[in-house]
């Protein structure tokens, strides 16, 4: 178990834990603001962005490719509000015509462009490759003292540990502003809050958790843990905190579940290959989701009978 | 080679397809503008990505049972029976739980996308060289498109077109106001389910064509478009059926030109081309008309207020007044009225006078209302009310 364990299964564990909680956090402003296909929506337009980064840059480089996916995003978001005032038509239809643009522009851009040398495909953008983000350099649980051994871990683990911290610590600090907007807008701008600038910035936080995220394990991921965790959580508990904490537990059961499931479930069951561990993640997510929504205790809304 | 594409000279079997692409995108517009009035779009997008684990467990089902895991009516009756599955999923969460549209949708989208994924790699790692190309229903192909499949999405498009014209009535009925359809005797949740079947219909017959990933533009952008031409809903239900079925038509036959240009892809940047000329030319809501009504109305404004000063004897600053004044033959260039400068002058000030004297009038209350500083007030009373109200002027001001 051990030496094979943290080679192959050890760092994508902690980058599937790490995505699933850097988007949760987000989500649970966004399923509260009834912004919960925004996720949706961005995480779709990242794809052209990264594909145009690539072709701007000619490598697959990190950097540019998260330029270019936050500039996506913040396109996209400025083009469904200029479709929404100018054609004045609802909120979910101009979303609808921006992503399916955006991205059919970007799978359109990938298979024009000769990608073959590189790893960027679209089933890749859907569903990443988390399995694949071994750590060969480790020998054991003591390659984690090594500094050698460290320095081989997959880049996806560090930078998606930045993005968390970096989410983390923008909703710490905007926590009480985003709060009171979140809750009562109306309120929120009597007081004089910035609320548009305080929603742009929701958004942007969504957006690099996104494309961070996108980048290790692919949009399916992305979409599951904006919604099912927060939603989840909704059904346990009436109060803000304690909702983003009880996400943030359903983020890391669903991507440990779901990670060890895809992983180790077909061989228990006597099949020889694993099943896509993004695919599983998702599902596991949407089976807490449902079982939250049959037990919770907070799951019906004020006035329904039980 | 594009245009012998377009006019269906590719052979048979690729106008074949152009064919049947057409009919389904003339039946996503058409489905999807109802869809559309009954501001539930997004839900289509649910809809598509749920059809994926039932793709995988038919194709899994197909083989098992010996027979060809991409034997499409197949396919399509598993695509329906789990997106089926998805949207009474979605009832159920907004009944009994305290979560919103947006996140029902988001969740089943996402969850049912990702058991889908892993039926996926289970179907790659079955011991069958026959499943290459299960993938195409993500982002749609017709490279290896049977003559078959061409025949049934046709034929499902036309059913699809025929239910829509039986349903038309109560659809518009129930998109346009539920509470009074329900009140006037409409079944509202029957027609709603009507509805999703038939999006769900459109969604199945497209997994190919399209993909499911995609499908969801074909069923909101031409009916945004349609909207954007007129306000006449059965109007629009026709223009967004012409929108989807030119998007399917021209992408259908230019993806048939080249193998790097996947169908659905081209069908969505086809639909999105025609939806952004629309927003910019529209004549009521697009981007042109909207500066032109801008530009006019800057202009009433200009006019009104250099009109006024010159009938009270104020100099104008404003060079655009100034110069729209001169250029109106109402003033010379150095700021003096002409002959018509001096009688539109009076009359707008007469305009004013009598506007004041009406909104100093309690009886006028409703009609005062709509003082703007620019409608003459010939266009809200009548001749008998102008007189009645000129009687009250004071005798200074009249200029008759």
């Amino acid at each position: 178990m051990g030496a094979e364990f943290v080679a192959l299964s050890l760092s994508p564990l902690l980058i599937g834990v790490l995505a699933a909680v850097t988007c949760a956090l987000p989500g649970n402003f966004l399923l509260l603001r009834r912004q919960a296909l925004i996720g949706d929506a961005i995480s779709h337009v990242v794809l052209p962005g990264i594909v145009v980064a690539f072709l701007l840059t000619g490598r697959v480089a990190a950097l540019p490719m998260m330029l270019g996916a936050a500039g996506a995003a913040l396109v996209s978001v400025i083009l469904i509000e200029a479709v929404r005032r100018t054609a004045r038509i609802e909120a979910g239809a101009a979303m609808g015509v921006i992503f399916t643009t955006l991205f059919a522009a970007g799978v359109l851009l990938l298979e024009q462009s000769d990608t073959s040398g590189v790893h960027l495909d679209v089933e890749h953008a859907l569903y990443g490759n988390l399995e694949s983000l071994i750590w060969l350099d480790a020998t054991g649980w003591s390659s984690l003292l090594d500094p050698m051994a460290l320095a081989g871990l997959p880049p996806e683990l560090p930078r998606m540990a930045g993005a968390l911290v970096i989410v983390a610590l923008a909703i710490a600090a905007m926590w009480r502003p985003l709060a009171i907007a979140t809750f009562d807008e109306g309120f929120a701008a009597t007081l004089g809050l910035p609320v548009r600038a305080i929603g742009l910035a929701l958004v942007m936080l969504a957006a690099l958790a996104a494309v961070a995220a996108f980048d290790a394990v692919g949009s399916i991921i992305v979409i599951a843990m904006f919604i099912c965790p927060p939603a989840a959580a909704r059904m346990m508990t009436d109060r803000l905190l304690p909702q983003v904490m009880w996400s943030v537990g359903f983020a890391i059961l669903s991507a440990v579940l779901g990670y060890v499931l895809a992983g180790y479930g077909p061989l228990w069951l006597g099949f020889a290959n694993s099943v896509s561990a993004a695919g599983m993640i998702a599902t596991v997510s949407g089976l807490i989701l449902g079982a939250t929504m049959l037990f919770g205790p907070c799951r019906r809304r004020a006035g329904i009978a039980a | 080679m594009i245009w012998q594409a377009l006019s269906l000279q590719l052979g048979y079997n690729a106008s074949l397809v152009a064919i049947g692409a057409t009919i389904l995108g003339i039946a996503a517009g058409v489905t999807g503008s109802f869809l559309f009035l009954r501001k539930r779009a997004l839900v289509s997008d649910a809809v598509s990505h749920a059809t994926l684990p039932g793709i995988g467990l038919a194709f899994i089902a197909m083989v098992a049972l010996g027979g060809e895991g991409r034997f499409l009516p197949g396919l399509m009756l598993g695509a329906a029976l789990s997106s089926g599955l998805g949207l009474l999923v979605i009832g159920w969460m907004l009944r009994r739980t305290r979560l919103t549209e947006d996140a029902a949708i988001g969740a089943v989208l996402s969850v049912f996308f990702g058991a889908g994924i892993v039926i996926l790699t289970v179907i790659q790692s079955m011991q069958s060289g026959r499943q290459a190309g299960l993938e195409s229903v993500l982002l749609g192909s017709t490279a290896g498109m049977l003559r078959s499949d061409a025949l049934v999405i046709g034929t499902g498009g036309a059913l699809v077109l025929l239910a829509v014209l039986l349903l038309r009535r109560p659809m518009l009925a129930v998109g346009f106001d539920s509470d009074f359809a329900a009140v006037t005797g409409t079944n509202v949740a029957r027609i709603d389910l009507a509805m999703m079947g038939l999006v769900m219909a459109v969604t199945v017959l497209g997994i190919t064509t399209v993909g499911l990933v995609l499908i969801v533009a074909l069923l909101i952008i031409p009916a945004v478009t349609a909207r954007l031409w007129t306000d006449n809903a059965l109007r629009m239900v026709a223009l967004a059926g012409l929108a989807g079925g030119l998007s399917a038509y021209i992408g259908a036959a230019v993806s048939a030109t080249a193998p790097a240009l996947p169908t659905g892809p081209i069908i969505v940047l086809a639909s999105f081309v025609l939806f952004a000329l629309s927003l910019a030319l529209a004549p009521a809501r697009g981007g042109v008309a909207l500066l032109l009504r801008q530009i006019r109305f800057r202009r009433r404004v200009h006019r009104r207020q250099g009109l006024l000063a010159l009938a009270l004897g104020q100099p104008i600053h404003e060079p655009f007044t100034m110069a729209l004044l001169a250029r109106e033959g109402m003033a010379r260039p150095d700021g003096v009225a002409t002959e018509a400068g001096r009688a539109a002058a009076a009359k707008a000030l007469l305009d004013e006078a009598r506007w004041a004297a009406l909104r100093g009038d309690p009886a006028h209350g409703l009609t005062a209302s709509r003082y703007d500083g620019l409608t003459p007030i010939e266009t809200v009373l009548t001749p008998d009310q102008i007189a009645e109200l000129d009687r009250h002027l004071p005798r200074a001001q009249g200029v008759a």
